[in-house]
């Protein structure tokens, strides 16, 4: 049963020039940046003709399992591999020393203070999290690999675990990495006026919050194929990653090996999240035994495997301290946040991202006079964390907008009043924030008076007052602003392996008047296949089912850190955009010639250069150029009909999109239970160049936050041992949990993008949970009860209500 | 994961089948799959062989009778959400059957699966308690009754011998003007419950009767006295419960009772409600 429900009010195109101006096309036909045309890639994902790691198969290739470790903590004494006369269909074990010249994943970071770990391919003296590899086996099946796993027998000598973030830096506990002097990678502060600002403070809320340990679950796993390519003398790798060039790199690095000798091949790849951002211990080993034995290797990981041993997210806790004016206004916050990263610095984003993002990004879309803020990247014996979709911004985003409801029950203002009073004015547009974020263009104080009209605050006031019994109303908001397609300027300063320069993209007009565009990034769910294709035909009249987009292959594409950062319709699309507007001014240089025009007076559209009414088809020529060069003059561009052009945005501090969340929700106090009755979200996405896709972008990521706040949590043991090995255990969630969802757009144009559009890709998963918990505890401000952490399991739901009705209990008595 | 090797084989009648059970060496009945499977995957069971029991004509039938209807092992949920088994209580089988799971997992997973499995969270182990059904079990020496009341006997404990079949289920036809409530708690929709309950009203037979599930063991019968005496509002459903619980060994605390308290409330209400 679903209940999506999604409506989308036709709003006027805000004074976007390619849309007002577009004179030689008709609207209805129109399907460049604006149209919400379907999706190309859908035709094969649907009709299950999707090629992905798992339907790769290869003569005599050989399935990996691992021997992973069963403990958190523990220093391996010995491996004792079995009788290869004893079982069926052996074909290797692989201990870390038999790993020749491969050398551990290390992703460092600049940063002043930053402790450097070395995750082992093969754990080799010491294991630092369940789950983690220690030996490989190879067997004709999966399942004979499996077998030839159990029959090893490793040895370990367990060693206290550090387990929770909140006492690992405490000196008596062991340490995680030897050389270390705490159990932390990175200790970032800042304070920017904060002692001036608190003065008079009329009111000051304390707050602990805390954001579970995530998996991100997307419905692929991992996986890889790896095979020498006796041809090419290259590593192949059919590898299920978001970032294909980054993970060549890393593999070059840990083996030792040219970039020459590497190539990467992200077929379809099942949703990434972030996940699949990452260089593995696993695609490591793979490649190394591929080229040992000159056989395919392939290693698929399963559920059991994601959920016990691959890398984490979110986990954050936060002592934070709000302080305002008595007119609302909010001089200041104050926050120690921590962030368990676990036991591995990971590759490329490092241990250090997510919690020095902390620091820089908590003001959210508010003004405010002082900040100081502490962020710690703790290290546990946990796997590591990786950014997920909305990387800081879920947890900064809960703790700020739950401190926002503190501060307006404390001063007796309603959340829009308070939220109202801070939000950075339109009229302030651009504007630097403390922490030097510069908000390129938006009306946030619109977004949110939008969204109190669209769940109808008064009807929902007076609907809760009607519910007093068991079961109570709450509305809760969330308002956040994402920066997206940051480039260079921000990320040099983390220092850590991979920084965004210039994207490239190259458009190459092919003999039969079709276009193929290729692109360094991935597009695994996020349509770039049709959204690209819709830039080409703003920029060349192309009919975008003319297009084809080439991604996912480094032997393809031009050099990209790949999909991540919100950052694929901005940058990519910039690149596309500027390239294809590169063929095109060739295009009209040749049909000026055979239509006798001056190239100015070319206009490109319907797949033809047109001269006033006589035209030329796009095929003609690219069919002149590449088969009838004679009819060419001498002057003609020699670059031809193929550009790869550089792109970035000017400055490249990133887009801000942002939104506000709107929730009402049921708690029944007997049960615990939270559900969601309405949803309502304002979404300025900057110019859409697809809105359809922006839509679907926004429901998934709401849906994944709506995980984040109800369901999703990886429970650890004192031990390290991780509580939730199926899904099962591990709750996402389903479609019946999912409340009809209105999205409202507001399209203000970032002046920084070509288009004017902002990167969107993260934005629906950094609300739901602040907004969800508002409205749980605007539901129970009645009985005394609040909420502190997600997910808001039933369980913990009952804990705060038992609190609370224990506590006036006790004030009766 | 993947599971063991291990031979499978289809079985050819009930009698067959237990004889391959007794001979086998670490031999198992499969049924729907739909709960050895993930623990075959989990490699948690290691068969040797399986028996593979869905398709046996034998337990695929289901017979009306006087007394009520017998439903044969291997029938489906989905098959008693669809009606294409009669359904005794006129439609409290079919609601039952419709909230197991998803559809995907009802068009594998059969009654007598469920009930051999004996998760104490199931769907058919509260309810075939409440409306006080019994199963038939055969084996190498015979066929015998079991009430539902003596067939749970602990988590994934049953009264089946590994030589047995669960061939059947009886389901009793309720007495004119009884009432039926069936309640449970699941956070998400497909998943296992947290609490049950079902409640049978039929006060002037002296009949009624209230179970309580997904305890982690067998379900709680509440003894007709208490049943009736709660029905009758005579009695708190939180003193009951207490009783209940102490006298089943398990923890009485109130955070412990809390749940479950809620689940006889909310399966009272639909019973008060239900006009069968
Ligand atoms: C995602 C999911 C959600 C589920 N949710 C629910 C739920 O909400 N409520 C619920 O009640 N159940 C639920 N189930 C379990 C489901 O109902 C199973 O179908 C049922 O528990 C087992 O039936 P089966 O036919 O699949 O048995 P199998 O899995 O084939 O067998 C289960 C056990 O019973 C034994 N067995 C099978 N048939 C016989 C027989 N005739 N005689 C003796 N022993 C036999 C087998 O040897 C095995 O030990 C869920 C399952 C899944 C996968």
């Amino acid at each position: 049963m679903c209940r999506a429900n999604i409506v989308m009010p036709v709003l006027p195109q805000m004074g976007f020039s390619v849309l007002t101006d577009s004179t030689t096309q008709d609207a209805a036909r129109h399907k460049g940046v604006g149209a919400s045309t379907r999706r190309h890639e859908d035709d094969r994902y649907l009709r299950g003709r999707g090629r992905f790691v798992g339907d790769i198969r290869r003569a005599g290739m050989l399935d990996m399992a691992f021997v992973r470790s069963p403990l958190a903590h523990a220093s391996i004494r010995s491996i004792t591999k079995p009788d290869a006369n004893s079982l069926r269909s052996v074909e290797g074990v692989y201990v870390a020393a038999d790993l020749t010249g491969v050398t551990g994943i290390v992703a460092n970071s600049a940063l002043p203070g930053f402790q450097a770990s070395v995750q082992p391919i093969l754990a080799d003296s010491k294991v630092r999290h369940v789950g983690e590899p220690i030996v490989a086996c190879l067997a004709q099946t999966r399942a004979a690999a499996e077998d030839l796993a159990e029959a090893v027998q490793v040895d370990l000598d367990e060693i206290a675990a550090v387990v929770e973030m909140t006492t690992a830096l405490d000196p008596e506990m062991p340490l995680l990495h030897d050389h270390w002097v705490q159990n932390a990678f990175l200790e970032t502060r800042t304070d920017i006026n904060f002692e001036n600002a608190i003065a008079g403070a009329a009111a000051v809320v304390k707050k602990s919050y805390r954001t579970a340990r995530q998996c991100m679950a997307p419905i692929e796993g991992r996986g890889c194929v790896a095979e020498w390519d006796r041809h090419l003398e290259q590593l192949t790798i059919h590898s299920a990653t978001q970032m294909p060039h980054i993970v060549r790199s890393g593999l070059a690095e840990c083996l030792g090996l040219d970039h020459a000798q590497v190539r990467i091949i992200a077929p379809d790849v099942g949703g990434g999240f972030g996940y699949k951002g990452i260089l593995l211990a696993e695609e490591v080993c793979a490649g190394f035994l591929a080229m040992k034995l000159d056989r395919p290797i392939r290693w698929l990981e399963d559920r059991r495997e994601h959920l016990t041993g691959g890398a984490n997210c979110r986990e954050h806790t936060y002592e934070i301290t709000g302080y305002a004016a008595a007119d609302g206004e909010i001089l200041a916050v104050d926050c120690d946040a921590l962030v368990d990263s676990g036991a591995y610095s990971s590759y490329p984003f490092s241990a250090c991202l997510e919690a020095a993002q902390v620091t820089s990004i908590l003001p959210g879309p508010y003004r405010m006079r002082g900040f100081r803020c502490k962020a710690t990247a703790v290290a546990t014996n946990k796997p590591p964390i990786l950014p997920f979709r909305g990387v800081a911004r879920t947890g900064v985003c809960f703790a700020m907008e739950l401190v926002m409801d503190a501060l307006a029950g404390e001063l007796g203002m309603s959340p829009e009043a308070i939220r109202e009073r801070n939000l950075v004015p339109a009229t302030d547009m651009p504007f630097t924030n403390i922490t030097n974020k510069f908000f390129d263009s938006g009306d946030y104080p619109q977004a949110l008076s939008k969204t109190v009209e669209a769940i109808d605050v008064a009807a929902v006031r007076a609907r809760q007052k009607l519910a007093t019994g068991r079961k109570r109303i709450g509305l809760g908001f969330a308002i956040f602003c994402e920066q997206g397609a940051h480039g260079t300027s921000v990320y040099h300063g983390w220092g850590i392996p991979m920084v965004p320069g210039f994207e490239q993209a190259t458009a190459r007009l092919t003999p039969d008047g079709w276009l193929e565009v290729r692109v360094g990034v991935h597009s695994h769910g996020q349509g770039l296949e049709t959204t690209l294709a819709q830039i080409a035909n703003e920029e060349l009249g192309v009919d975008p089912e003319k297009v084809r987009v080439v991604h996912g292959d480094t032997a393809y594409t031009p050099y990209s850190t790949g999909t991540w950062g919100s950052r694929c319709a901005v940058m990519a699309g910039g690149a596309v955009g500027t390239a294809s507007a590169e063929v095109g001014d060739r295009v009209r240089a040749i049909a000026a010639h055979l239509l006798q025009a001056r190239a100015e007076d070319i206009v490109l559209a319907d797949g033809a250069a047109y001269a006033g009414t006589a035209k030329v088809s796009l095929e003609e020529v690219a069919r002149t150029w590449y088969r009838q060069p004679q009819l060419l003059p001498a002057s003609v561009d020699p670059h031809g009909l193929e550009a790869t052009v550089g792109y970035r945005t000017t400055p490249d501090t990133g887009t801000f999109s942002y939104a506000c969340h709107a929730v009402v929700v049921e708690v029944d106090m007997d049960l615990g239970q939270v559900d969601l009755l309405d949803y309502v979200i304002v979404e300025d996405a900057g110019v859409m160049i697809n809105p359809m896709i922006v839509d679907g972008q926004v429901l998934g990521g709401v849906v994944q936050g709506i995980g984040t706040a109800l369901f999703e949590e990886m429970p650890f043991d004192g031990s390290g041992q991780p509580l939730a090995s199926t899904l099962a255990d591990y709750h996402l969630p389903v479609a019946a949990d999912i409340p009809p969802i209105r999205i409202i757009h507001m399209e203000t144009p970032s002046p920084l993008s070509r288009y004017g559009q902002k990167g969107i890709g993260e934005s629906g998963a950094i609300g739901p949970p602040a907004a969800i918990a508002n409205a749980v505890n605007d539901a129970l401000r009645d009985i005394g009860a609040e909420v502190t952490e997600v997910p808001m399991t039933p369980e913990r739901v009952l804990k705060v209500i038992a609190r609370a009705e224990a506590k006036s209990r006790e004030a009766v008595s | 994961m993947k599971p063991v090797a291990f031979k499978y084989d289809a079985a050819v009648s009930v009698s067959d089948g237990c004889g391959a059970l007794r001979d086998g060496a670490n031999a198992k009945l499969i049924a729907g799959g739909q709960s050895l499977g993930p623990m075959l995957n989990l490699r948690l069971v290691r068969p040797g062989s399986l028996l593979d029991v869905s398709t046996l004509p034998e337990i695929r039938e289901a017979n009306e009778t006087e007394a009520g209807v017998v439903i044969g092992a291997a029938i489906t949920h989905a098959e008693i959400e669809d009606g294409a088994v009669r359904d005794p209580t006129g439609g409290w089988l079919r609601a039952a059957a419709a909230n197991i799971a998803h559809r995907g997992v009802r068009n594998r997973g059969t009654i007598g699966g469920s009930l051999a499995h004996a998760d104490p969270a199931a769907d058919w182990v509260i309810v075939m308690t409440g409306l006080g059904a019994s199963v038939t079990l055969e084996g190498p020496s015979g066929r015998r009754d079991v009430p539902m009341s003596d067939f749970v006997i602990g988590p994934f404990e049953t009264a089946l011998s590994p030589d047995e079949i669960l061939v059947s289920v009886f389901v009793p036809k309720p007495a004119k003007d009884t009432r039926w409530g069936y309640w449970k708690y699941m956070r998400q929709v497909g998943e296992f419950a947290k609490a049950s309950a079902t409640v049978l009203i039929n006060s002037e037979a002296g009949a009624s009767r209230i179970a309580l599930g997904a305890l982690g063991q067998q379900p709680i019968i509440l003894s007709s006295d208490v049943a009736e005496k709660v029905i009758g509002e005579r009695m708190e459903v939180r003193e009951a419960l207490h009783d209940a619980f102490n006298a089943a060994g398990l923890p009485a605390e109130p955070e412990n009772l809390a749940l479950h308290i809620t689940a006889v409330h909310r399966a009272l209400a639909i019973a008060h409600a239900d006009n069968n």
